[in-house]
Order: C-alpha cells, then sequence, then structure tokens
C-alpha cells in the first residue's frame, strides 16, 4: 500500500503533506502535554517492535500464503491514537528512508493512509465504543477485526484517490477501486486476526498493560472533530489546488479526462482555442513526440466533420523526424554525459 | 536467510555507508535535504508524458554515488525491490491509452507507452535520491535538520529512539523466529496458533526492555530532553552545492536540455 513518488503528483503530495503535518502536530502538542516521559521510550520500543514485526511472514490459515501485520491498530491499542499516531508516523518515515518503500512526496499520503486512518478513524471509531465497557475476549476479537477491515479500507480507498487525482496513472476510477479494495479486505481481516490474537495474549499475560492506555487516554470530543475539520481542509485544498493546475497544464490532467469521457467540447470561440494552442506551444514539454494537445482536438472538432478529418490526418502521421531524431541524440548524449561525470568524479573522489 | 535478517543487514549496511568522510557526507544535512526535495518535485512536476527532459537529472544521483562513494548495487537492488508494484500499476497506461502520438517507420507508439517509460524513469529517480540522501546523511544528522526545519522535538525524539531500538530488538526477533523454525515444520509463515503467543511475548519482553532502558536512562540523567550534539555550520561549499543544483534543476525542468543538445550537434553536423 506504500505509494511511491513515481505515481504521485506535487500538488496531491503536498496536500497530503500538509495534512499529515497538521495531523501530526496536533498529535505531537497532545503527547507532549500529558506526557509522562516514561511513554518516550515505550513509544520508540514499541515503533520498533512493529517495524520488526512487519518484517515476519505469518501463514494464513487454510490458503497457501502469508501476510504480515502493519500494526496502526496495534499502537493506537497499546499507546493511545496521539502517540500511536506518531510512532507510526516514525516507522513508515524509516521505512522510506531506508527501504525506500514509498517515496519522500508521497511520505505524507503513505503517513495518513497506512497510519493516520487507523490511529483517529478506525481506534476512535469503531474500536473503542465497541470495547468501551468490560470487554470480553469475543468483544475485542470482534472489535480489531472489523477497526482493521474499515481501517484498511479506507486507507485503500485513501490510495485510489490520490493516485487517480495525481493523473500519472491511466487506470480508471471503478477498475482501481476494484483493483484495491478486494486485496485489502483480505490485507484488513489478517490484520485484524494478528492485532486481536496479541491483544488477547496481552490481556492474559499482562492486563494492566492495556487498562493504563483505556484510562490514560479518554476520548474526548475535540479530536474527532478536529480531524474531520483536517479531512474537510484538505479535500477543499485539493480540489483547489487540482482546478489550478487543470487550467495551468492543459496537457495532463484535462486531456486525460477528454480521454474518458470521450466527448471534447463542441462549441467553444475560437478565441479560447488559440489560446490554450498558444499556452500549449509555450508548456509543450515533448516537442519531438508532437504530443497531440487537447486544444488543437478541440479547435478540430468545432470546425466541422470534414475539416476534422483533414485535420486529423494532417496532424498525426506527421512526426518531424528531424527534431524526433534531435531529442534521441541529445537523450543518448545526456545519458552518457551524467555517465562519464559520475566516472569521473569517482576517480577524482579517490 | 530469514527476510527480517536480510532487511536488517540492509539496515546496517546503509547505516555503516552514511559514516563514511567524503565530500558529500561533510554537508550540512538540511542543504542536502532541501536539495532533494527540490529534486523530487522538479521530477515528479514535469508533465506525464516526459521523457527526455527528464534525463539531465540522472546526472544528480551519478555524482551524488560518484563522490558520496557509494555502492551502485545496494541501490539497485533496493530499486528492484521496489519496482514490480509501480510497474504493476503503471504498465495500465499502455493497455488503456491507445492515443498514437509518434511513428517510427511502421511501429506506431501510443501515449501510454511514452507515459509508462517516463513513470519507470521518475521511479528510478526518485527512489534512488531517496536512499542517496540518507546513505550521505545518516539518520542523526538528518533528524538534526528535520529539527532545524521546525518537525517538533517530540517526533524527532521519537524517531531516533526508535531507530536505536530496531537494532536492539530486531536481534532478539531474529533469534525467536530463527528457534521457530527451527522447531516446526510448516516451511515459512508463522502458524495461525502460534500468532499470539509469538508477537505477545516477543512484545511482552519488548516493554520490559524500554522499563530497563528508561531505569538506566534515568540513572544518567534524562529529563525527557534528548541533546544532539552534533552541530553543523553553513560552509561555502554547502552554499555552492545549494545554489548549483537548484539551478541545475530549474533549468532541467524549464528546457528540454537534451533537446537542445542534439538540435546544437544535428546543426554542427549539418
Amino acid at each position: 500500500m506504500h505509494m511511491a513518488d513515481a505515481l504521485i503528483s506535487p500538488a496531491v503530495g503536498g496536500v497530503m503533506w500538509a495534512a499529515t503535518a497538521g495531523l501530526a502536530a496536533y498529535a505531537a502538542k497532545k503527547v507532549q502535554s500529558e506526557l509522562d516521559d516514561r511513554k518516550v521510550p515505550l513509544m520508540g520500543v514499541l515503533g520498533a517492535f512493529v517495524f520488526a514485526a512487519q518484517m515476519i511472514n505469518f501463514s494464513i490459515p487454510g490458503t497457501g500464503s502469508s501476510g504480515h501485520l502493519c500494526g496502526g491498530l496495534l499502537l493506537a491499542i497499546l499507546l493511545g491514537p496521539q502517540a500511536a499516531a506518531l510512532t507510526i508516523a516514525s516507522i513508515l518515515t524509516i521505512q522510506c528512508l531506508f527501504f525506500a518503500d514509498g517515496g519522500l512526496l508521497a511520505l505524507g499520503a503513505n503517513i495518513f493512509n497506512m497510519g493516520f486512518v487507523a490511529c483517529f478513524i478506525a481506534y476512535p471509531l469503531i474500536y473503542k465504543p465497541l470495547t468501551a465497557n468490560s470487554p470480553s475476549q469475543g468483544r475485542i476479537f470482534f472489535a480489531s477485526l472489523l477497526a482493521a477491515v474499515i481501517g484498511l479500507q479506507l486507507g485503500a480507498f485513501g490510495v485510489v484517490l490520490a493516485t487517480l487525482f495525481s493523473g500519472i496513472s491511466e487506470l480508471p476510477f471503478s477498475a482501481f477501486v476494484l483493483l484495491m479494495q478486494p486485496i485489502h479486505l483480505a490485507i484488513g481481516l489478517v490484520e485484524g486476526l494478528i492485532t486481536a490474537v496479541i491483544v488477547l495474549f496481552i490481556m492474559k499475560e499482562s492486563p494492566e498493560i492495556l487498562q493504563k492506555t483505556a484510562l490514560g487516554q479518554p476520548l474526548g470530543p475535540i479530536p474527532v472533530k478536529n480531524v474531520f475539520i483536517t479531512l474537510l481542509i484538505a479535500a477543499v485544498l485539493t480540489s483547489g489546488a487540482l482546478s489550478w493546475f487543470a487550467s495551468a497544464n492543459p496537457d495532463g490532467l484535462e486531456w486525460s479526462i477528454t480521454n474518458v469521457t470521450g466527448a471534447p467540447e463542441l462549441n467553444v470561440p475560437a478565441g479560447i482555442h488559440s489560446f490554450f494552442a498558444e499556452i500549449q506551444e509555450k508548456t509543450a514539454f515533448l516537442p519531438g513526440y508532437n504530443v497531440k494537445p487537447p486544444a488543437e482536438e478541440t479547435a478540430a472538432a468545432s470546425v466541422g466533420v470534414n475539416a476534422v478529418e483533414t485535420e486529423e490526418t494532417a496532424a498525426w502521421p506527421a512526426v518531424d523526424s528531424g527534431t524526433s531524431l534531435a531529442g534521441l541524440i541529445g537523450s543518448v548524449m545526456t545519458l552518457a554525459l551524467a555517465y562519464i561525470i559520475g566516472k569521473g568524479l569517482q576517480r577524482f573522489a579517490r | 536467510m530469514l527476510k527480517i535478517e536480510a532487511n536488517w543487514l540492509d539496515l546496517r549496511y546503509l547505516d555503516a555507508i552514511s559514516t563514511q568522510d567524503t565530500l558529500i557526507h561533510r554537508l550540512n544535512p538540511c542543504v542536502k535535504l532541501i536539495t532533494t526535495l527540490v529534486f523530487i518535485i522538479a521530477v515528479t512536476s514535469s508533465s506525464k508524458y516526459e521523457i527526455t527532459g527528464l534525463l539531465p537529472f540522472f546526472l544528480f544521483p551519478a555524482v551524488l554515488v560518484a563522490l558520496g562513494n557509494l555502492p551502485l548495487s545496494l541501490i539497485l537492488k533496493r530499486l528492484l525491490i521496489i519496482a514490480p508494484f509501480i510497474v504493476f500499476i503503471g504498465i495500465f497506461n499502455p493497455l488503456i491509452d491507445h492515443t498514437p502520438v509518434i511513428n517510427i517507420g511502421s511501429l506506431v507508439i501510443s501515449g501510454g507507452w511514452i507515459s509508462f517509460v517516463s513513470l519507470t524513469i521518475r521511479l528510478c529517480l526518485t527512489v534512488t535520491t531517496a536512499l542517496i540522501l540518507v546513505a550521505t546523511t545518516g539518520i542523526d544528522a538528518l533528524c538534526l535538520a528535520l529539527l532545524k526545519i521546525g518537525v517538533p522535538k517530540i517526533i524527532v525524539t521519537q524517531l531516533l529512539f526508535m531507530y536505536r531500538y530496531i537494532h536492539v530488538l530486531v536481534e532478539e526477533f531474529v533469534r525467536c523466529i530463527t528457534a521457530y523454525s527451527l522447531r516446526s515444520f510448516h516451511g515459512e509463515g508463522v502458524q495461525f496458533r502460534a500468532w499470539g503467543s509469538l508477537l505477545g511475548q516477543l512484545l511482552l519482553r519488548s516493554i520490559d526492555r524500554a522499563n530497563r532502558i528508561y531505569q538506566a536512562m534515568l540513572c544518567r540523567g534524562f529529563d525527557g530532553e534528548v541533546r544532539l550534539l552534533r552541530t553543523r555550520t553553513l560552509t561555502g561549499a554547502d552554499i555552492i552545492y545549494l545554489i548549483f543544483w537548484v539551478t541545475f534543476f530549474m533549468v532541467g525542468r524549464w528546457f528540454n536540455l537534451p533537446q537542445l543538445l542534439g538540435n546544437l550537434l544535428m546543426g554542427v553536423y549539418k
């Protein structure tokens, strides 16, 4: 579920970073105010515990495959949501830095989808109410399973939305949802099972650990409200940033939207076309490929059916081999230069 | 070897590399962090059909690998481990986007293939630079940089604590999992019946350990603050590094350098 930088656009990455940073700052303030500096080493050790536990394979009964723990929910149960949020954020940061699991730009989105959803939504809204008074074994089991499944479904949906808004993958929304949600249903069930058996084990062996968390972290009305406000701000920011990007960069999003709907606007006055064509000229990132700009497409379409055909035939196969060749030669030279400079510096460094 | 053990060795290796003393390692961590972020934004913000314009950006990892004396194999290995998932998502582009954009003889290449190649190039660029950042900086200095750019202290402290504890705990985990797999005949994974007790025991031990460490820290005067000794100053080299790379990324982002170079060469040839 780790998103990579290659699949995310700076606008979406930035918005997710902003949302994550806001929530993390809130969690940090909250944890710092009710610290108990005993908790600092405990957060560190439990973070390391989840980090290591994620690398253990658990064979799933009845199937040949194996799964592993994600840990957001477990941390929330053991530490309380705010401290757990900081802990899972640090786990994902270490994974990003040392294992390149998810990129730096996508880190905000990853922390949000894989950590904060579990800590700020699944735990307080599902696990906590279900296990509120005198939790029985069955209740804990059921609550962990449900919270993990819903948390992972929401997280996976977050990945789908972020990827979709980034516009780099061509996968249509429905296909991506059908791809991600069922897989994460299975992952969520495994996650819930592992969380449940660990919590039940701890309850049997050393129940005071769980009681401490349950007492020490009362769930006031404010945190949940804050989360929703943050989510709302994030949504507004996303749509704002996206519409801005869409208009400034016609060949990215708008083109794919045109492709999806299959219906370019037909009766827009010519002035706008020439304006967009001009922008397109200026921002043509791929001159050598003759990428067909949407503005031309709509311009051609508005002229009439016959004109479309002539325009199309004129525009399409006419790849200027001169510029393409220049691009190709230049690319080879650029890579060669990068290699030579690297090699030269290596010698110089010794 | 167990997966957990292999990953741990990688972690140790990267940690060892980050303590080298080279031109790049000596640079200010803040400068390196900011440069890497600018690089990633420059790469990810370029058009989804960009290929040639992305190529100059390979200079950055190439120079850093060379000057930082980094083993290329480690970085490429990580890239290969990460790649499949991204490539899996990306491969849908050629399947869905059939818009023809370029003809080479009778071969028609669709927009989907171009965006797929572009995505793969981005993947290579972003993954390598993120790894290079930590391999040339190290977690301590990086945390210091995070602190300097305004990340709350408790987050940084938590990151440092956790990183230290990983090394402490993983050893124990490896022992425990090895013991389990030697005594079981079920192949790789841990069986369902053992899930709770195995992880639960490890968890209890970890918490005990946290308490012991905490007591030991109290004995040595811990008051909830982690004080980082290393302070770095901004030198001339840092400023040159920052200005050079940021300028290079800007130029590479706004001009298609390979195209210009190609035009130049073709002009000379004519």
